[in-house]
């Protein structure tokens, strides 16, 4: 495939031209339009990252499949994990579009040459923390998926309108977990609370460093992959869940929060930067589990991979012969 | 001329997907999927675009089988119905307020 060779005679700046003439439209680029190569690199970047993070994100939640209080629980959880790989597979689709390959981007996940999202590094001690992760976790990237729909390259925005359709089946059932424990037991009620002050300053911290250290926003707003900053997305996900912890009888570990009447927002407290940072490379609670889980996954599911092309092959062949 | 996604080095060869939401109505482009075969493909797309009943069937073609029309050739090769207005009926407006018609 030629990719970045405007073809029909049309010059470099011509095939420019008519990039931002689409992307002033808001009409979509489809995989074989010109694109300038930084556009293509950037969504290359952050699909696969995105990719990943949905495969990645299949390891702290399956950890509870087995020991998910309930069958109705398990078939739930297990559903959600099925979801993620899917999610995963739409994204991996979606990037491959612009020209990578699979097989590429697995070596680079499990090279530790590719990122995915933090909050994946951390572990999931209790039972409730599937509750926070729905609820808090899959909220978030709910508040930062659902703009991405109207994201400018074509293949993107239909993968995550296919992800936003069963994304709220995640957070909803999320949700219904800690109000159950909630409402239980003190302990129970305990261990929700105790879940829920972990997760909450990571999963605010998934859309990423503030306006002012975040300097690839710019760039992928105007070119519309990306619709508003990270600190307005966070705001909007702070003001979604305030009254939502009231209605789980839980408090968020946050004195600041608090309803400001002139922003027509809640405030809330700074975060732990450094942290997010750290976790970032590759030193927070999990980083090397899961990279070495994926690994392993991937290692010994060669011999199903080969076997299933060799039989391809061979019934090819017969196929040709006959 | 290229063929949707999909790159000459993977493992497994990449397919789109294209399924029937219900009878009566046609294959639409769902998405796409590596898989070794047709049959194998069948399944992953079952697995990957119906769990929650999308479909009641299912294409699955090779990738590499799709040809494309050049999208800078996009004027010239749609060029013919531009400025044909008469194919459509909102041209005829002589029969306005005529019922039936
Ligand atoms: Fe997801
Ligand atoms: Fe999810």
């Amino acid at each position: 495939m030629a990719k970045n060779t405007p073809s029909f005679a049309l010059s470099e700046q011509e095939a420019l031209a008519r990039f931002d003439e689409i992307i002033a439209a808001d009409e979509r680029i489809e995989p074989s339009d010109w694109m300038p190569d930084a556009y293509r690199k950037t969504l290359i970047r952050q699909i696969s990252q995105h990719a990943h993070s949905e495969i990645i994100g299949m390891q702290p939640e399956g950890n509870w499949i087995t020991r998910a209080p309930s069958l109705k629980r398990k078939a739930i959880l297990m559903a959600k994990v099925q979801d993620e790989a899917g999610h995963g597979l739409y994204l991996y689709s979606a990037a491959q579009t612009l020209g990578i390959g699979r097989d590429q981007m697995t070596e680079d996940l499990i090279s530790g040459k590719a990122k995915y999202s933090s909050i994946f590094n951390y572990h999931t001690p209790t039972w409730a923390d599937i509750g926070s992760i729905g609820w808090l976790v899959d909220g978030a990237a709910i508040c930062n998926q659902v703009p991405l729909c109207r994201a400018s390259y074509g293949p993107y925005g239909r993968a995550m309108v296919r992800i936003c359709k069963e994304e709220s089946f995640h957070q909803r059932q999320g949700f219904e977990i800690l109000l159950h424990l909630s409402r239980g037991s003190k302990a129970q009620h305990d261990m929700a609370q105790e879940s829920v002050n972990r997760w909450y300053a990571p999963a605010l911290m998934m859309f990423g460093p503030p306006d002012a250290q975040s300097p690839n926003s710019a760039q992928s707003m105007a070119w519309k992959i990306k619709r508003f900053s990270n600190d307005d997305l966070r705001q909007r996900f702070v003001d979604m869940i305030v009254p939502q912890s009231e209605v789980l009888g839980l408090t968020l570990p946050d004195r600041a929060i608090r309803w400001n009447e002139k922003r027509g927002h809640f405030d809330y407290g700074d975060l732990d930067w450094d942290e997010f940072n750290e976790v970032l490379k590759g030193r927070g609670p999990a980083n090397s589990i899961r990279l070495e889980r994926r690994k392993q996954a991937h290692d010994d599911g060669a011999w199903v991979r080969e076997a299933a092309a060799a039989y391809a092959a061979r019934e090819n062949k017969e196929a040709m012969a006959s | 001329m290229s063929s949707p996604g999909g790159t000459e080095h993977d493992t497994w060869p990449l397919w789109e997907v294209f399924v029937r939401a219900s009878r009566g109505l046609s294959h639409l482009h769902a998405g796409s999927l590596h898989a070794p075969d047709a049959e194998l493909a069948l399944r992953n797309a079952r697995d990957l675009y119906t769990r929650r009943n999308e479909g009641v069937s299912i294409w699955v073609v090779p990738s590499s089988e799709i040809t494309t029309s050049d999208p800078d050739e996009k004027d010239a090769f749609f060029e013919s119905p531009k400025g044909k207005r008469y194919r459509h009926a909102s041209y005829y407006t002589e029969a306005e307020g005529v019922k039936h018609l």
